[in-house]
């Protein structure tokens, strides 16, 4: 095949995954005029699921940084016997499909799963509550997250770590003063992906949180009770999301940027070795 | 100011590091990579737990196996200059000193001149002033034992001669026991009063650098102060130089009495060219001159064989050397020495 029609073929392949790629979303956003996308962005479900996802997704991003971040850092500077296991249950999340996560949360947390009888005591009640959907965000969205952490810790020069320790910091002020703030950029990265995608989050939130609107009804849960009810009101919300969507990995993209070039750490790296 | 005692048992890849060492003033510590250096630095530091061993700076113990004994590192009064300087890259040049520092950090900053580059960052610094920073976060500590890894490695040559002179004053004024640890033999006898020999986990020799020139425990420490090395058979004369056979087949002699297999260690600087014939009663072998360098009015001669001849710049004129001229290299049979191979 000569030179120039190899070029062709390329180009045409490109061209068409591109397209394949794009095209959804541009009718997404041209189906209905922007005005009528607007006005849809008023309607009580549209408005209700808007105030139960920034409720959520608030709360499981506070559990997910607090609880995923030293888990995180643990993993990635420890070297213990079963390591790789305890890794690749952190991962399983990512991979499992969101029914199985939806079963496993039901039984583990719910009424009458394995921990429900604690929480009843405590008076708690799990099911078909927000907490239900704090709890299902967390699960899908957080090992994201911990996945690309762990690879920002371990991206830090250790001679930077053994250097603060010989400087006479303990390994509290270690983890705060030179840890944190060199693994900065790659644990934004890994917060940003973690939002996206529980901010999307369906399969396990509807079968363990239901779909409550104004309680547990989230977003992507909105779209899909006006899918049959009030398609614009669907378009709207998708609109909506496909925008917010690209400002997330548009930031993660400038931070990651931003961060590589302001110091020499080899974040911006690992976030590209995790994806 | 406090004696450091280290004695430690480590086992290595393909070695056990087994040292004992008492130290005040500037010591270096020279060795091949992979000798041991960075491990020892680390088991003072508290970064490793040797298997075996002891640490202390004076009455405080840091390190103590039997009695188990195992400071964590930000309990041990040290400063370590780290390889490449480990400068913490998102603080400025004042917070990298200010780290460790009880207080003082303007003064540290102005001592080490490096007041004016306190708001950079490390990116933004030259070789030569990062190494500055390291040293003066290391010293910001008020440490009492100061440890250096190969603390002009990073640098280029060009730099290396003016910051090694400033090193070398900088460190006798602290008066702190110092670890200097270094791969080059030069920079060891230039930064520090005496010179430890590190090989395979074991140190061969420790002594002022004229020591390991003038009598080197064997032919690595020999090799290491940059002389040159041949192997011969020695044969006992009594009332007479003793008598090398190298292995080329050509015979010299040496003041030094031994007998059997020998290392033959001559001095670059011991070593003379000549044209014509050898006078009697001094060594002489006849080499083809392979190359030919000029460092700081000198010439080293490399010659096939081989042997290295250091000369004066306008001697090596006179003689007009050429790669390839065949000349007779002479050295008196006193600055022979000769080591007993075991």
């Amino acid at each position: 095949m000569s030179r120039a029609a190899a070029a062709v073929l390329f180009f045409l392949a490109s061209a068409i995954a591109l397209a394949f790629l794009v095209f959804p979303l541009a009718a997404l956003l041209t189906h209905s005029s922007p005005a009528a996308l607007f006005n849809q962005l008023s309607d009580p479900l549209v408005t209700k699921a808007l105030v139960v996802s920034i409720e959520t997704s608030a709360l499981a991003q506070a559990a997910i940084l607090l609880f995923g971040t030293p888990l995180a850092y643990l993993l990635a500077t420890r070297r213990f016997r079963g390591r790789a296991v305890v890794v690749t249950l952190v991962e399983l999340p990512i991979v499992l499909p969101p029914a199985v996560a939806g079963i496993g949360l039901i039984v583990a947390f719910g009424r009458f799963g394995l921990l429900g009888g604690t929480f009843s005591a405590l008076g708690i009640n799990v099911g078909f509550d927000k907490a239900a959907v704090v709890l299902a965000v967390t699960f899908v969205a957080g090992p994201l997250y911990v996945r690309t952490a762990i690879a920002a810790f371990e991206a830090i020069d250790p001679k930077l770590v053994a250097a603060s320790r010989t400087l006479g910091a303990g390994p509290t002020r270690t983890f705060f003063r030179v840890a944190l703030p060199l693994a900065a950029g790659g644990l934004a990265a890994g917060g940003a992906l973690a939002l996206a995608r529980g901010l999307g989050e369906f399969g396990a939130t509807i079968m363990f949180a239901g779909s409550l609107s104004g309680i547990t009804q989230t977003l992507p849960l909105a779209i899909y009770q006006a899918f049959d009810t009030n398609l614009d009101a669907a378009l709207a919300i998708s609109a909506l999301f496909v925008i917010m969507t690209a400002a997330v990995l548009m930031s993660l993209k400038l931070t990651s940027h931003w961060h590589s070039s302001r110091s020499r750490s080899r974040t911006r790296s690992a976030i590209f070795a995790s994806n | 100011m406090a004696l450091l005692s280290v004695a430690l048992a480590h086992p290595l890849r393909d070695f056990r590091l087994e040292l004992e060492l008492e130290l005040d003033g500037v010591v270096a510590l020279v060795g091949p990579s992979g000798a041991g250096k960075t491990t020892l630095l680390s088991a003072i530091t508290g970064l490793l737990a040797p298997r075996e061993g002891r640490v202390a700076l004076g009455e405080e113990v840091w390190f103590d196996s039997r009695l188990r004994v195992n400071l964590p590192p930000h309990r041990r009064r040290v400063g370590l200059v780290f390889q490449d300087f480990a400068l913490f890259p998102h603080m400025t040049v004042r917070q990298n000193v200010a780290y460790g520092a009880p207080g003082g950090v303007d003064e540290i900053l102005a001592r080490f001149r490096i007041a004016r580059l306190a708001e950079q960052r490390p990116g933004e610094i030259s070789g030569g002033e990062r190494q500055r920073v390291a040293l003066a976060r290391a010293l910001a500590r008020e440490p009492g034992v100061l440890l250096l890894d190969e603390p002009l490695a990073s640098l280029d040559a060009h730099t290396k001669t003016a910051i090694r002179a400033e090193l070398s004053r900088t460190l006798a004024d602290t008066g702190l026991p110092t670890i200097v640890v270094t791969h080059d033999y030069e920079d060891a006898v230039a930064i520090a009063s005496r010179v430890g020999v590190l090989v395979e986990g074991r140190l061969r020799q420790l002594g002022p650098p004229e020591e390991l020139v003038t009598a080197p425990a064997d032919a690595f420490v020999a090799a290491f102060t940059g002389a040159n090395l041949l192997r011969g058979q020695a044969t006992a004369r009594p009332g007479a130089p003793t008598e090398v056979t190298l292995e080329s087949g050509e015979r010299i002699a040496s003041q030094t009495p031994a007998e059997g297999s020998v290392d033959v260690v001559v001095h670059p600087w011991d070593v003379s060219i000549s044209r014509d014939a050898a006078p009697a009663g001094v060594n002489a072998l006849r080499c083809e001159v392979a190359a030919l360098t000029r460092a700081g009015g000198r010439v080293r001669v490399l010659l096939a064989g081989p042997l290295i001849a250091e000369l004066a710049e306008r001697q090596a004129a006179e003689l007009a050397l050429v790669p390839g001229d065949f000349v007779t290299a002479l050295f008196e049979p006193a600055a022979t020495r000769l080591i007993t191979r075991r």
